[in-house]
């Protein structure tokens, strides 16, 4: 079994920062794997560990400055990575699920999996609805938000938990191929090992532009258009302690008095 | 092509509050476009539920009654279906765990843009503007598309419709292919129970990733301790195996309403603060001023945890 994971990196945010626009200034942005395509990853190689997948790529949609980032999914134990990229995406502020969707398909088609793990959501811009539209597009079942799949797959069947609200799980077999979107806690997502961090160096990542893939320049047309980014009103009207710690800490204690809940 | 198609949400016998909410948010964008508000309810006791969702606003109410618990491929198929039926300019359908899972497959079906997690919508008729957020919560964006959409909307950001409506309530025939339901629900399974119910506490001193250690619980714990309050704590902490599930906080953790509620370390993300924004008194302790937490705090210092927890425990020793 082939099992393909989407990743992607993700912006990260430092406590003060500037908006330029529809951005945040890049002096305060930061890098990272996106926090539930870790737990994908995980789960892929868990699975090959257990001599179910045969082998496991992953793919992303990202320019050159990300390899560094998806290497990471290289060095938990992903065979091969497949990046896309093309100058169309270059200054695209919104790449909406539809454009994500086709240029995965063109991936997923020449990669021919069995087995899709994507995130439930990605930590900066939360869409939450990629790894579902490419399901349906492909014609694969699919299942949101899982956070248990049983590790033997027989007869074509993936029996998964997925997440429902309130501390709720839903028992559900969902037929392969498949689209899984994985949530967090499924599993412990590793620590590369110095090792794996030096094979990962030499771990085949192939770059494909759109016409690669199959894919239309105007796949980044989109109905969609950013138009405003802000940090929210503040609608509290929150009491803030200053002063040392110690200071701080009295406020707090002398409140938790004033409550009657401290002892 | 001016009406509004918003879709109920259930599980297991009753109807979840963002079913009431859509109505609302539907209201308002079919008041713009002139339009009218059609209600799906699909799957489950459909007449009990259509009676309750018969809230004013709402002009026309279509049952499907189909299997007894949501099956997406049931829900796809009967809303790409309806879509066919009333050209609707806008679908409307929860940001729940299971809106997530049909959404984005009746608009990829469809052909339609997504939006998804509105907190707020707006149309003057044609252009819809919606308002989202970024990185956590730390920013707001809009978003502005013409023409049709299918949206999803977040939970608790519309107040929940009342009144009593006089809605035409209709079964809606269906055809479902069901050799194309590639996916059975077997059945479902309350997780956290245990030992401890932090729902019952007073006083909860609430621990998040800014502990960045599982060593440094016990900071925490000596809090607890001294405060003679419960530990509990948002998702990472949970998902890390460093506490057990029956002390997370949130959207698929408990929801909980103590007394007094401190957030240590916590951001609040909107799936934590769905777990304890009804707490009477919330303090948070977080580095960063910025943080969402802020703006459902009542009290907070804005200063590094690992010098105002062990100060606070001393105060109590
Ligand atoms: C479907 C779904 C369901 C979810 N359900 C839940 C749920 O039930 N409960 C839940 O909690 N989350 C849930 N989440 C996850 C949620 O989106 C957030 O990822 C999570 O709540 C973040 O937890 P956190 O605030 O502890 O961590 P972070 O967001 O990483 O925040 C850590 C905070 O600590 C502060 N900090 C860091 N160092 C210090 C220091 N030394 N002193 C003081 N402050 C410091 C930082 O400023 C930051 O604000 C869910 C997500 C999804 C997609």
């Amino acid at each position: 079994m082939k099992i393909l994971v989407t990743v992607k990196e993700v912006a990260t945010v430092e406590d003060e920062f500037e908006i330029e626009g529809t951005e945040i200034a890049d002096q305060y942005l930061g890098a990272d794997l996106n926090e539930w395509d870790d737990y994908a990853v995980e789960e892929a190689v868990q699975l090959q560990e257990a001599g179910i997948a045969d082998e496991v790529v992953t793919v992303t949609i990202g320019p050159e400055d990300c390899e560094q980032t998806i290497r990471q999914a290289l060095a938990k134990g992903a065979d091969r990575a497949v990046r896309v990229w093309d100058d169309a995406l270059e200054d695209v502020d919104l790449l909406d699920v539809e454009a994500k969707t086709e240029i995965l398909r063109g991936v997923v088609e020449e990669e021919d999996p069995d087995l899709v793990l994507s995130g439930v959501q990605s930590g900066d811009d939360s869409w939450g609805a990629t790894g579902v539209s490419l399901a349906e597009e492909l014609g694969f079942e699919w299942a949101a938000v899982v956070n248990h799949l049983e590790h033997d797959l027989d007869d074509g069947i993936a029996s998964v938990r997925r997440e429902l609200e309130g501390g709720v799980e839903e028992l559900t077999d969902v037929e392969l191929p498949a689209v899984l979107t994985i949530q967090t806690g499924i599993n412990e997502p590793r620590y590369a090992s110095l090792r794996g961090i030096r094979q990962a160096q030499r771990k085949p990542l192939d770059v494909q532009t759109l016409a690669d893939v199959g894919v239309d320049e105007t796949v980044v047309d989109s109905d969609l258009e950013l138009t405003d980014m802000y940090e929210p009103e503040s609608e509290s009207d929150v009491t803030v302690w200053e002063g040392s710690a110690e200071e701080t800490a009295g406020e707090l204690a002398d409140l938790l008095e004033e409550k009657g809940v401290a002892p | 092509m001016s009406d509004v198609l918003a879709v109920a949400d259930h599980r297991r016998g009753d109807l979840r509050d963002v079913s009431y909410e859509i109505i609302t948010a539907g209201r308002e964008l079919a008041d713009e476009t002139g339009g009218d508000l059609h209600l799906a309810v699909i799957s489950g006791t459909v007449d009990e539920f259509a009676e309750k969702l018969d809230r004013e606003g709402v002009d026309a109410i279509h049952t499907v009654d189909y299997g007894e618990e949501f099956n997406h491929g049931v829900y796809a198929q009967t809303v790409t279906q309806l879509y066919d039926d009333l050209a609707p300019q806008y679908v409307l359908t929860p940001n729940s765990v299971n809106g997530l899972d049909y959404a984005p497959a009746v608009a990829n079906e469809l052909g339609l843009p997504l939006v998804t997690d509105t907190v707020g919508l707006e149309t003057d008729g044609d252009t819809l503007t919606a308002t989202r957020e970024m990185y956590g919560g730390k920013v707001e964006t809009t978003t502005e598309l013409e023409g049709q959409a299918v949206v999803t909307i977040r939970g608790a950001e519309w107040p929940a419709a009342d009144g009593t409506g006089d809605a035409t309530i209709e079964a809606f025939d269906v055809d479902v292919d069901e050799d194309a339901l590639g996916t059975t629900v077997n059945g479902f399974e309350e997780v956290g129970g245990g030992d401890v119910d932090i729902g019952e506490a007073d006083v909860l001193v609430s621990v998040g990733r800014g502990i960045e250690e599982e060593e440094n619980l016990e900071i925490i714990e000596e809090l607890a301790d001294a405060l003679d309050a419960t530990v509990s704590a948002s998702r990472p902490i949970v998902d890390n195996g460093w506490l057990p599930k029956n002390r997370q906080v949130g959207q698929s953790g408990k929801v909980v309403t103590p007394d007094v509620y401190v957030a240590i370390g916590i951001s609040g993300a909107v799936q934590h603060v769905a777990g304890m924004k009804g707490s009477d008194t919330i303090v948070a302790i977080n580095t960063d001023p910025n943080a969402p937490i802020m703006d459902i705090a009542d009290y907070a210092i804005t200063d590094d945890l690992f010098d105002v927890v062990p100060a606070l425990t001393e105060r109590f020793q």
